[in-house]
């Protein structure tokens, strides 16, 4: 495992570097798929320049990091290159680092006495599974999008890297560093607040805590975590301040996060929707759009409330697509995740018009902002409706596995080959 | 849009060096216009009127006597604690390379700058009022001022006056009615008769200005009265008005000619600028004048010829008409460069990104002086300091001063403030980078592909001077030269604004909000469904369902009571 792993890793530092050196660095940094309001590089060197001229960087509109990211930048600036290159390596070594751990915990003969003997063909071996870890790597360190976020220099890959050790450490069962991990990953957008449900039924899991709001244990075990995130939360946000001496970036960061008034193109839902609103709607569908994110969290956690893994994939897969200023960067997230239910390929039904809707979407996007922006020839609606297909490509695509892990479920419980009343084979659907 | 500059406090003035104009004795009324033949064809005439009020405001005083002084404005000052006041409103763009220096430079379009008393508090609430009061007294649309183009400076404008404010409004006749309205003979009698809108607007360049400041009574400024200045200048093309003939008249210009004098007037001259014309080898001025004159402007002496409109010999003998026609002789010679010249444009390709570009000459051949950048860029442009490069003669020029407030969307425009030392004979590049914003749908102009302007960027300097420059403020000096007092000999103050930039910002399809709202809401219906199924649904088998004739007998059987199929 270490030897290809490695052999990966240099494949994904060449091309990174590769692409630095040359020309094409300063055309994807500029790119508004790649880059947002929120994570543009060359916000934060703006914002770093506002701090030498000594005025507050969060005094305009042009810069909505977090003070920790200033202050990491501020001795880092340098070395911005190596910086985001490790983040992105050091994010996909975790995320391999905790599939390899998830998939020793899962015992092949356990399993097999719990389910009808029609279904082994469903539960995995250790053999197949022997790769899997490796193909995620593969997923995230040579998605394009990972590759373009990496070069374009969008602090998106320090997001990623603080929640792949978030995913970490609540694998492993540490209950404070997920705690720690997850406020930190909060604090720097304000979406992965919701991956607290999946975090709390993982722990709860590991430590034999049955999940039912009657118990006692139940309670105290989500005060305890609550505590903790809450604490480290706190502990950040008064040394953000101290940092500068003013609360000036809550406005600037958490504000700008909600209230979304930067409407700069991006491959998400936002834009163009709150450029056409009447002004009188805007606030309603503002909260309404920002209640979808966190929407799904309860729902999709009683159901899925023995598989916390898949919840966090779900979570992020729906964080990703709406949020108010997504980036590609985002996507290879979530998308890193997909050779982990490999085995789920046999339920899938739509998985061939996705994809190549996916990728006709991502080849369009910048024929199209070119007509826009640069020849006149097309207008905004040109590149709003390829935002439109690639969003539906993407909810097809979660909303798809998420059948297909349900529909294993199903005949994980009820056997694989079923019968109807008159002895044919039967169809399944959903009522 | 317009820019506004407010200035509130002078607390770091110190009390009797304001640079205030002194006077004696009481002159309440000059007017005097100024005609001067420009080296591209062109006549430069300015006219400026000015009124003195003798009213002390910090006397809790109701009563208000206000003689020739306009009503309006004196109840402005006084509810509104204005200190300084300065409003101009310009059409076209004074091109400094043909026509030289002007006696009171405009940017193109309106611009108000106010200096509030010490005493007020509410500086926005006040701004805003008296930004509304005085379009109404301007009929012009100024109330379109907002904080959204609104900068305090903090150095460029000193005690006389603060406040920027450009816009692009056209300047047309019904802004010039109340100006005229303003003045102590209307325009009736004296220089004002000579203000018919047909000919003024019919112009290259026309600015009209109203500058209200304190003056001081006496050497140590114990009392103070208020000076209202009138200004018009109006740049005359007379290759296209004058049939191609060389020679100008009142007549041919204003299409009227002077018959008296503005009896409140004490004193109504007319000032022609002969110093090209030493030895009338260019021009000859009938009727001739003995009276000549001599005065330092802006850095250069020049020579008039003066007619003195309250003699009664002035004006002609038949018709009683002052119609001073000249016919050009020869053609003139080299023009003194302007030390001073600044240019600016936008560079770059595609509505998504751009660089504006600050060109600054300095013609002096062997002095360097420092000058003030201030530009006022709208928040829709979004600038980034850390691009910011000036350039002189290829090399790098760091700038001593920067003072640089980024906007707040919505709220206020960028401020940036420089000083720059200009090295001799040069040109000094300064180079910026913006992005450019989508905006919502109704922030958008009625007609948005004529793109956004951006106000002129005003550069202010002290100029070495190669004449001595006079800095005895007395009273006989005429109008046109004591605007700015000089304090010192060698230099004066001069002041350039670049052109107004037009720039395009990506534009949404206005005819798309219904449609907008649906398509985005359908596809977040969309995923809202597929998880909402997903999520309240479970497997079953299907069973297939009996044909029609089934079920209706099922349903029979079924109210029979019998067993169904």
């Amino acid at each position: 495992m270490a030897a290809p792993l490695t052999l990966l890793l240099l494949v994904a530092v060449t091309v990174r570097a590769a692409l630095f050196r040359s020309s094409l660095s300063e055309l994807i940094s500029e790119r508004v798929e790649v880059v947002s309001p929120l994570t543009a590089w060359k916000r934060v060197i703006e914002g770093l320049a506002l701090l030498d001229l000594g005025v507050s960087p969060y005094s305009g509109d042009v810069f909505h990091e977090t003070p920790l990211t200033i202050y990491l930048f501020h001795f880092l600036v340098d070395y911005a290159e190596v910086t985001f290159m490790v983040s992105v390596a050091g994010s996909s070594v975790v995320v391999t680092y905790l599939i390899l751990f998830q998939f020793r915990k899962q015992k092949f003969a356990l399993e097999a006495d719990r389910y009808p003997l029609d279904c082994l063909e469903l539960i995995r071996s250790p053999k197949e599974m022997y790769y899997i870890p490796l193909k995620v790597a593969m997923f995230y360190l040579l998605n394009p999008f990972t590759i373009l976020s990496c070069v374009a220099k969008s602090t998106c890959g320090l997001n990623n890297a603080i929640i792949a050790l978030f995913i970490l450490s609540t694998i492993k069962g540490n209950v404070l560093l997920s705690a720690i991990f997850l406020s930190l990953a909060t604090y720097q957008s304000i979406y992965p607040l919701t991956l607290c449900a999946p975090a709390l039924l993982y722990l709860m899991q590991r430590q034999y805590i049955p999940v039912n709001f009657r118990r006692a244990s139940f309670w105290w075990f989500i005060v305890q975590y609550a505590f903790m995130y809450l604490g480290s939360l706190f502990v950040i946000i008064c040394l953000s301040f101290f940092l500068l001496g003013s609360w000036d970036y809550l406005p600037s960061v958490y504000g700008f996060i909600l209230s979304v008034p930067d409407l700069t193109p991006n491959i998400g839902l936002f834009w163009y929707f709150f450029a056409e609103m009447f002004e009188h709607f805007r606030l309603f569908f503002l909260c309404v759009f920002q209640i979808n994110v966190f929407f799904y969290t309860i729902p999709l956690s009683i159901k899925l409330k023995e598989h916390p893994v898949f919840l966090i994939f779900m979570q992020l897969a729906v964080i990703s697509i709406f949020k108010s200023y997504p980036t590609v960067g985002d996507i290879s997230l979530y998308m890193a995740f997909l050779p982990v239910w490999s085995h789920l390929h046999r339920f899938l039904r739509n998985i061939f018009l996705v994809s190549c809707v996916l990728l006709a979407c991502s080849a369009l996007f910048p024929v199209l902002w070119h007509l826009w922006i640069y020849a006149g020839s097309a207008n905004s609606n040109f590149y709003y409706a390829i935002t439109l297909l690639f969003n539906v490509a993407q909810i097809l695509l979660v909303s798809d596995y998420f059948y297909a892990f349900l529909r294993r479920e199903h005949h994980l419980t009820y056997g694989l080959y079923l019968k109807r009343k008159d002895g044919s084979e039967a169809t399944l659907v959903l009522k | 849009e317009a820019n506004a500059v407010i200035i509130p406090q002078c607390s770091h003035i110190p009390p009797g060096r304001r640079g205030c104009l002194m006077e004696t004795t009481v002159s309440p009324n000059k007017e005097e216009l100024v005609i001067r033949p420009l080296h591209s064809g062109d006549i430069y005439t300015s006219f400026q009127f000015r009124t003195l009020w003798e009213t002390d405001f910090t006397r809790e005083n109701k009563v208000s006597h206000y003689r020739l002084f306009p009503k309006s404005l004196g109840q402005v000052i006084s509810k509104f604690s204005v200190r300084e006041l300065h409003i101009s409103f310009t059409q076209g763009y004074w091109r400094t390379m043909q026509w030289g220096q002007p006696y009171l430079p405009s940017p193109p379009g309106a611009e108000l700058w106010v200096w509030f008393q010490d005493s007020l508090t509410d500086v926005d609430g006040t701004w805003k009022e008296l930004t509304n009061v005085l379009s109404g007294i301007f009929c012009a649309s100024l109330n379109f001022i907002d904080s959204t183009n609104t900068v305090q400076p903090s150095a460029s404008f000193k005690p006389l006056g603060i406040g920027n404010v450009t816009d692009h409004q056209i300047v047309c006749t019904e802004n010039l009615t109340p100006w005229k309205k303003l003045l102590p003979c209307g325009s009736k009698a004296g220089l004002a008769v000579l203000l018919k809108s047909e000919k003024l607007f019919h112009s290259s360049f026309h600015s009209q200005a109203v500058h209200i400041r304190p003056v001081c009574k006496d050497d140590q400024c114990k009392t103070t009265s208020w000076e209202l200045r009138q200004t018009l200048n109006v740049v005359f093309d007379l290759h296209n008005s004058g049939q191609g003939k060389n020679e100008w008249s009142l007549f041919k210009m204003f299409s009227r000619t002077l018959t008296e004098a503005c009896p409140v007037a004490s004193s109504s001259k007319i000032y022609i600028d002969i110093t090209d014309n030493s030895q009338g080898e260019q021009f000859e001025l009938s009727p001739a004048t003995p009276l000549l004159s001599q005065a330092v402007v802006l850095g250069d002496r020049r020579t008039f010829s003066v007619y003195d409109l309250t003699q009664q010999i002035t004006f002609g003998t038949i018709c009683n008409v002052l119609k001073l026609p000249v016919t050009y002789s020869a053609h003139a010679g080299d023009m003194l460069r302007p030390l001073l010249h600044a240019e600016r444009y936008v560079a770059g390709y595609g509505l998504q990104t751009g660089e504006i570009h600050t060109l600054m000459y300095n013609n002096h051949p062997y002095r360097s002086f420092p000058v003030l950048l201030l530009d006022s860029v709208p928040w829709y442009l979004r600038l980034y300091i850390h691009t910011l490069t000036v350039t002189s003669k290829g090399k790098d020029n760091k700038p001593s001063y920067i003072h640089y407030q980024p906007s707040k969307d919505r709220v206020r425009p960028h401020l940036l403030e420089m000083l720059v030392q200009l090295p001799p004979n040069s040109v000094t590049e300064v180079t910026l980078q913006f992005e450019r914003a989508l905006l919502k749908w109704t922030e958008y102009t009625p007609d948005p592909n004529h793109g956004f302007y951006v106000g002129s960027s005003v550069i202010s300097s002290l100029v070495p001077s190669i004449v001595a420059m006079d800095t005895n403020n007395s009273r006989e000096r005429p109008l046109f030269s004591s605007f700015f007092p000089s304090k010192e000999e060698s230099s004066y103050f001069v002041r350039v604004y670049t052109e107004p930039l037009l720039v395009n910002l990506p534009t949404p399809d206005f005819s798309m909000p219904y449609n907008v709202i649906c398509l985005t809401c359908t596809v977040v219906a969309v995923g809202y469904g597929s998880l909402y199924n997903l999520l309240t649904r479970s497997f079953q088998i299907e069973e297939p369902s009996p044909g029609l004739a089934k079920r209706i007998a099922n349903i029979i059987r079924k109210m029979r009571g019998v067993p169904p199929l």
